[in-house]
């Protein structure tokens, strides 16, 4: 069975700036994946990248089996993500925007998923309410509920839970490991908040000045390179990151 | 090509539409405003000319055709625009919708805006100042379609380039159609204009459209091979401006702008 998401030596300059050099990896069917890393890292450019609203300077990308670079629209079809920074059409209702990209995913009977994914964020009291007056934490469930909306084999999500309260963010931590072990779909996460990390993902990948310079189960990780917990590697990576290189 | 995703951009622009009376507005009274000022104009041009020539289907039909272009143009930007004032290309564009659906979902957008604004002049034009398109016959639709098309591509060429831009240069946009209109001759002949001025007049479409209305109101016979020329050009500039928003797109994608469009550069 083709790996849900397969990334081979993808690389990217902004001018001299190298924001990802020959970064490969791969993502399992029913497997979380945690994209770490500090600030400037990569991890949004390897979204972008996998999203297809970036290009490569090079390698490939692969989303179950179908080549990003010669089958785009195909591919894509079978992604969908939410992030902190791209939020719904604030001047559209929450079921108008849910309807749009219904369409635009092809979602078959999309009336009935729009309902189930806005059952599933406990949306309902914001259905036909402007995403624009909603709250931060409001916003990112309505980003999820996106998300969710073309049954994604590859879910992208850049610190889903950035906004939202401990409880909340929680439960969506449980409706997407609910979700990944229904469908067999794969997730790449980002997020700084380790003890969600720790919580969440079976695998994680720290970048660093646009390499992956660690991988492994975010349990066992810290123990393996001398440090107590995910959080202070963390802070080891983004400090000193050629001491781990080494 | 998937209908369903180009929908998706018409529905969205319905859906802004429908409940916004300062989008609602912009469709039809601007050109309303257009259509008595010239109504009056020409009324008052009759009744001062000794000549007996009616003013009304030569200025107020030209006024109306000319807004015609610019509400076809406008019709594009405006939906594009929407995506801009949203930020909404990340989320567009991580989509399976291709550049191709999106452009054809503006112009889709554009033509249902613009009929309305159409509709509205007709009902002005003709209720008021005595101007049935009827009169013009079916000789009227290649005018139409021209103007159509070459709005098109203007509209398309300024989405481009605010693409390229970033959101400030929406500015560069609005006065387009008010740059070319002293080229094309909406009110006057071309041949009145100095031989530059010719020059750039034989590029754009709308000239031969204007000449040739006039022509058909004064009992000329009009020149079809005239119309044929707009009309190439006018496929012409919509088969440019298409080329022209997919390579911005494509370097914004190479850029990263797509992502970042509010940054509007990334240096």
């Amino acid at each position: 069975m083709a790996k849900i998401l397969s990334v081979r030596g993808l690389s990217k300059k902004y001018g001299n700036i190298t924001a990802l050099d020959t970064v490969s990896f791969e993502v399992n069917h029913k497997e979380i994946v945690g994209l770490l890393g500090p600030n400037g890292a990569g991890k949004t450019t390897t979204i972008n990248i996998i999203l297809g609203v970036l290009a490569a300077d090079s390698g490939d990308v692969h989303i179950d089996g179908l080549s990003l670079s010669s089958s785009r629209s195909k591919a894509i079809a079978e992604t969908n993500f939410a992030a902190v920074y791209t939020p719904l059409p604030g001047n559209l209702t929450l079921v108008q925007n849910l309807r749009i990209f219904a369409r635009l995913y092809s979602v078959k009977d999309a009336a009935a998923r729009i309902d189930t994914v806005i059952r599933q964020f406990d949306l309902e009291p914001f259905r036909d309410k402007k995403c624009g007056v909603l709250s931060s934490g409001e916003q990112t469930r309505a980003g999820l509920a996106k998300a969710m909306l073309n049954r994604p084999r590859l879910l992208l999500l850049d610190e889903p839970t950035a906004s939202l309260d401990p409880a909340t963010a929680r439960e969506i931590r449980l409706n997407i490991r609910k979700y990944t072990e229904e469908s067999e779909a794969g997730v790449l996460w980002t997020s700084h908040n380790m003890y969600e990390v720790e919580a969440i993902c079976d695998r994680v990948l720290f970048l660093s000045h646009g390499k992956v310079l660690l991988e492994g189960n975010p349990k066992t990780l810290p123990a393996e390179h001398h440090k107590k917990t995910l959080e202070d590697l963390f802070i080891a990576v983004a400090r000193e990151p050629l001491t781990l290189e080494a | 090509m998937s209908i369903n995703r180009t929908l998706a951009i018409v529905i969205r622009q319905f859906y802004l539409i429908r409940g916004s009376f300062s989008r609602v507005f912009p469709l039809f009274a601007w050109i309303a405003v257009d259509m008595i000022l010239w109504g009056f104009l020409t009324k008052y041009l009759n009744s001062v000319s000794a000549s007996g020539f009616n003013f009304v289907p030569v200025l107020l039909g030209a006024v109306l055709l000319w807004d015609f272009f610019i509400r076809i143009m406008q019709g594009v930007t405006m939906a594009f625009f929407e995506d801009v004032w949203s930020r909404n290309f990340l989320n567009l564009f991580a989509t399976p919708l291709l550049v191709s659906e999106y452009v054809l979902g503006l112009v889709l957008s554009s033509i249902a805006t613009s009929l309305i604004g159409l509709f509205a002049m007709l009902f002005i034009a003709g209720t008021f100042f005595k101007l049935s398109f009827f009169m013009y016959g079916l000789t009227i639709m290649p005018f139409i379609l021209v103007l159509f098309l070459f709005g098109i591509s203007l509209g398309i060429f300024g989405s481009g380039l605010v693409l390229r831009l970033g959101p400030a240069s929406e500015w560069f946009i609005w006065p387009l159609p008010a740059l070319i209109s002293p080229f094309v001759g909406v009110l006057y002949p071309v041949s009145i204009l100095p031989g530059w001025m010719r020059f750039i007049s034989k590029l754009l479409p709308p000239s031969y459209i204007f000449d040739e209305l006039r022509k058909i109101i004064l009992g000329q016979p009009a020149a079809w091979h005239a119309f044929l020329l707009a009309g190439a050009l006018a496929i012409l500039y919509v088969i440019l401006a298409y080329w022209f928003f997919k390579t911005v797109y494509q370097h914004a994608l190479r850029s990263g702008l797509i992502a970042r469009y509010s940054a509007e550069t990334l240096s």
